[in-house]
C-alpha cells in the first residue's frame, strides 16, 4: 500500500508539472510573438509587409530597413537616422545610472551604519520621492532646470533622472546594509579606517548583487523614459525614445514599416542586453535582502 | 592611578541609564573580566572604552591620559569581536595589514609584522585565503591576530568566544591565557559566561542591571560574593540559597534550617563568624554544592563539618562527581558527591555541610551579612 501511495504522488506530480509547462509554453509564446513579429518584419522589404502576412518569414531577407533606422531615415526635419540620438541615450544614461548608483550606495551607508537624529525622516522622504508621479513635476523642474541653465541639455536630463534615481538606489541600498554586519564598520573604525575609507574598502566591495540590481533598475527606467525625454530635451539632446516616436509618426511619405520595427528593437536591445549580461544577479540580488543567511 | 582608568563613568541612551556610575582601575598586564547577564552594561562599557560609545559622564583614561572625545582609531587599542568581524574581501594577511596599513605603516613593515603574529598564532598556511574559507576556530585566530599585529596598549575582547563549538571554546581559551601570560597584555574581556570569567580573569567585575555588583579576584568572587546575585551567577552548579534563621546560645551562633519532612536542624557557624548579632532573624544561607558532600568526601582541613540527614531526591551522575538533590528550608538545594558514592533517590543519607564556606545574606537588601 504504502508504495502504491508513494508511486501515486509521484505520478500526479509529473502530470500536474505537465499543465505547468504547458501552461508557461503558452505564456511564453504570447509574450515572443510581438518580438518575433518585430524582428520578421525588420528584415524583409516594405512590399512584402505591405502584402500582408505579417507572421510569415521574409522571402527576400534584407538588413536595409535596419541600416535605413540607423542612419538615413527621416527624424523630424533631420533625415540622420537614430544614431545621433542613440548616443544622446547613453551619453544620458550612463552618468545618470552611475552617479545615482554611487549616490545611493554612500546614503545606504549613512542611513545603516552612521545614523543621526532624524535619519528615519529622511530615509522616509526619499521613499516618498520613489512614489511622487512624475506628471506632478514637470512645470516645477523645468522651470528648475532653467534657472540652472541646463534646461534642453543632456546635464539637464541626467540631472532630472538623478533626483528621480536617488530614491530607489537609496532604498536597495539601504536594505541590502541593513544586514551588513555593524561590527565590521566598528572593527574597520578601530583599525583606524575614516568614513570614506570604510566605505570605498568594506563596504563597496561586498555590494555586488545589490549594485547589478541597482543599476539594472536604473539603466532599464532611464532608457525607457519618454516623459522626461519629451518634456525636457531640445532637438539635439532628444534621447532614443522620443526620437524613435518622431521617426514612427513621421507624416510624410509611406509608412516604412519595416525600419519602425528596426528602430523599435534597437530602442530596446541595450536594456535587454544588460538583462542578459546581469540579470542572474538580478534575482539573487533581490533576494539577498530579504533571506538571512 | 592605574594603566586603564574608568572613574565615575555613566552611560544613557535618553533617558534610560544603561550603565551607573562605574570605577575601575586596571594595572598594566592585568586581565579584567566583565560578566554578567545581557543586558547588563558589560559590552556597553566595553564599547565606551573601546571609543564606538560615547561617555555620557564620567572619564575614561587610558595611560593617563583622557580618552573623551578620542576617536577609536587613536586610542591604541584593538578590539576582538563575537563574529570575529574579518573582511570578507580581503584575505587573512591583509585583514591582519589593514589596521597598520590605515595607520600608515610601510608595506616591508606590515608584511613583516604580519609573518611575525601568524608564527605567534601558528596561522602561515593561512594568511592566502579568504574569511570564507576558514573554519570558526580559525577565524578566531585571525582575528586575535589582528589585534595582536597593532601592539596595542589595551586588548578588548567581545565575547570572543561564544560562537565556538564547546570543546574549541575550551581550547582557545586555553590559548588566550597563554597568549596572556606569554605577552603580559592588558586585557579587559566581555563575557556571559562565568567559567571563562574564573578561569581567565586575574580580576573581575561581575555585572548587573548596570551596575559593578563586586569586583575582585576569581578567588574573592567565588567564595566571597558580596550579594546573593554574585553568590548564584557565579558558579556551576550554582550555590544552594535557602532561608534560615540564626539562633545564639551561649554566645555562639548557629543556623536554623526548616528539613523537608518538617523537622528542623540547627548548623553552628564557622568559628570566627559574626554572626552573634543577628540573633533571630530571618537570613538567607548560602553553600555551594562542592561544600555539600558524603561524610568521607568533606573536606578534611575544615573545622566546621556537620551532619544533616535528609532525602535524596534525584541523583545526577556526572563522570566525576555524583550531583545529589535535596530540600533545605523549602528550596532545591545540590550537592556534590564522590562518583563511587552509592546513593539513589529515596535514600535517606547524611550529607556532610561545610559551614566554613557557609555565607550569610539579608534577605531584604540581598547583600553579604557574615
Amino acid at each position: 500500500m504504502a508504495s502504491n501511495a508513494s508511486a501515486n504522488v509521484v505520478r500526479t506530480g509529473a502530470g500536474s508539472r505537465y499543465v505547468i509547462y504547458a501552461i508557461l509554453t503558452l505564456f511564453c509564446l504570447y509574450y515572443l510573438l510581438p518580438l518575433y513579429v518585430m524582428a520578421v518584419n525588420s528584415l524583409k522589404p516594405l512590399s512584402e509587409i505591405q502584402a500582408g502576412g505579417m507572421m510569415a518569414l521574409p522571402s527576400q531577407w534584407t538588413i536595409a530597413p535596419w541600416q535605413s533606422a540607423w542612419s538615413t531615415a527621416q527624424i523630424g526635419v533631420d533625415a540622420t537616422g537614430l544614431r545621433p540620438y542613440f548616443l544622446n541615450s547613453i551619453l544620458m544614461v550612463v552618468p545618470a545610472v552611475a552617479i545615482s548608483t554611487v549616490l545611493g550606495a554612500l546614503n545606504g551607508y549613512v542611513l545603516t551604519k552612521w545614523r543621526f537624529r532624524g535619519d528615519t525622516i529622511v530615509f522616509g522622504l526619499l521613499l516618498f520621492g520613489c512614489f511622487i508621479p512624475f506628471q506632478m513635476v514637470l512645470i516645477p523642474m523645468a522651470r528648475m532646470l532653467g534657472l540652472m541653465g541646463i534646461a534642453g541639455t543632456v546635464p539637464g536630463l541626467i540631472f532630472v533622472h538623478l533626483v528621480y534615481g536617488i530614491g530607489f538606489s537609496t532604498l536597495y541600498f539601504r536594505n541590502y546594509y541593513q544586514q551588513f554586519p555593524t561590527e565590521l564598520v566598528r572593527a574597520a573604525m578601530i583599525d583606524g579606517a575614516g568614513f570614506f575609507m570604510i566605505f570605498r574598502r568594506i563596504m563597496l566591495p561586498s555590494s555586488g548583487p545589490i549594485a547589478v540590481v541597482c543599476i539594472i533598475w536604473q539603466f532599464t527606467n532611464i532608457w525607457n523614459d519618454f516623459l522626461f525625454g519629451a518634456s525636457f530635451s531640445d532637438f539635439d539632446s532628444q534621447p532614443m525614445t522620443v526620437a524613435l516616436n518622431n521617426l514612427v509618426q513621421s507624416s510624410t511619405g509611406v509608412k516604412e514599416y519595416n525600419v519602425h520595427f528596426a528602430g523599435a528593437i534597437m530602442a530596446a536591445l541595450p536594456t535587454l542586453l544588460v538583462y542578459i549580461v546581469a540579470g542572474r544577479y538580478f534575482v539573487r540580488g533581490l533576494m539577498a535582502g530579504s533571506v538571512k543567511g | 592611578m592605574g594603566f586603564l582608568d574608568i572613574n565615575n563613568a555613566t552611560k544613557s541612551y535618553g533617558s534610560v541609564k544603561v550603565l551607573h556610575e562605574t570605577d575601575i582601575s586596571v594595572e598594566e598586564g592585568e586581565f579584567l573580566v566583565l560578566v554578567g547577564p545581557s543586558g547588563c552594561g558589560k559590552s556597553t562599557l566595553l564599547n565606551m572604552i573601546a571609543g564606538l560609545e560615547e561617555v555620557t559622564s564620567g572619564d575614561i583614561s587610558i595611560k593617563g591620559r583622557s580618552m573623551n572625545g578620542v576617536r577609536p582609531a587613536d586610542r591604541n587599542i584593538a578590539m576582538v569581536f563575537q563574529s570575529y568581524a574579518l573582511y570578507p574581501n580581503m584575505n587573512v594577511a591583509k585583514n591582519i595589514a589593514f589596521g597598520l596599513e590605515m595607520h600608515g605603516v610601510a608595506k616591508d613593515e606590515r608584511d613583516k609584522a604580519v609573518a611575525e603574529v601568524a608564527d605567534l598564532l601558528q596561522m602561515r598556511h593561512l594568511l592566502d585565503r579568504k574569511p570564507s574559507q576558514l573554519s570558526g576556530g580559525q577565524r578566531q585566530r585571525v582575528a586575535m591576530g589582528r589585534a595582536l599585529v597593532r601592539n596595542p596598549d589595551v586588548f578588548l575582547f567581545d565575547e570572543p568566544l561564544s560562537n565556538l563549538d564547546a570543546k574549541l571554546r575550551v581550547d582557545m581559551r586555553t590559548e588566550i591565557k597563554k597568549l596572556h601570560q606569554k605577552l603580559g597584555t592588558t586585557i579587559v574581556y566581555v563575557t556571559h559566561d562565568q567559567i571563562e570569567a574564573l578561569t581567565l580573569s586575574t580580576r573581575i567585575a561581575v555585572m548587573f542591571g548596570g551596575h559593578v555588583q563586586q569586583l575582585g579576584t576569581p578567588k574573592e568572587i567565588y567564595d566571597n560574593p558580596a550579594n546573593i546575585f554574585v553568590a548564584g551567577f557565579m558558579g556551576s552548579p550554582s550555590m544552594n540559597l535557602f532561608p534560615a534563621k540564626v539562633q545564639v546560645e551561649n554566645g555562639a551562633a548557629a543556623a536554623r534550617i526548616d528539613l523537608a519532612d518538617g523537622a528542623t536542624v540547627s548548623l553552628p557557624f564557622a568559628p570566627g563568624n559574626t554572626m552573634s548579632g543577628y540573633d533571630t532573624q530571618e537570613i538567607i544561607l548560602g553553600i555551594r554544592p562542592e561544600a555539600i558532600t558524603d561524610e568521607d568526601g568533606a573536606d578534611r582541613k575544615s573545622q566546621a563539618i556537620h551532619r544533616i540527614e535528609t532525602r535524596v531526591e534525584v541523583t545526577e551522575p556526572a563522570g566525576s562527581d555524583i550531583f545529589v538533590v535535596s530540600h533545605l528550608g523549602g528550596k532545591e538545594v545540590t550537592g556534590r558527591f564522590r562518583a563511587d558514592v552509592d546513593v539513589s533517590p529515596g535514600d535517606v543519607f547524611p550529607f556532610a555541610v561545610n559551614m566554613d564556606k557557609a555565607v550569610a545574606f539579608d534577605p531584604k537588601t540581598e547583600m553579604r551579612i557574615g
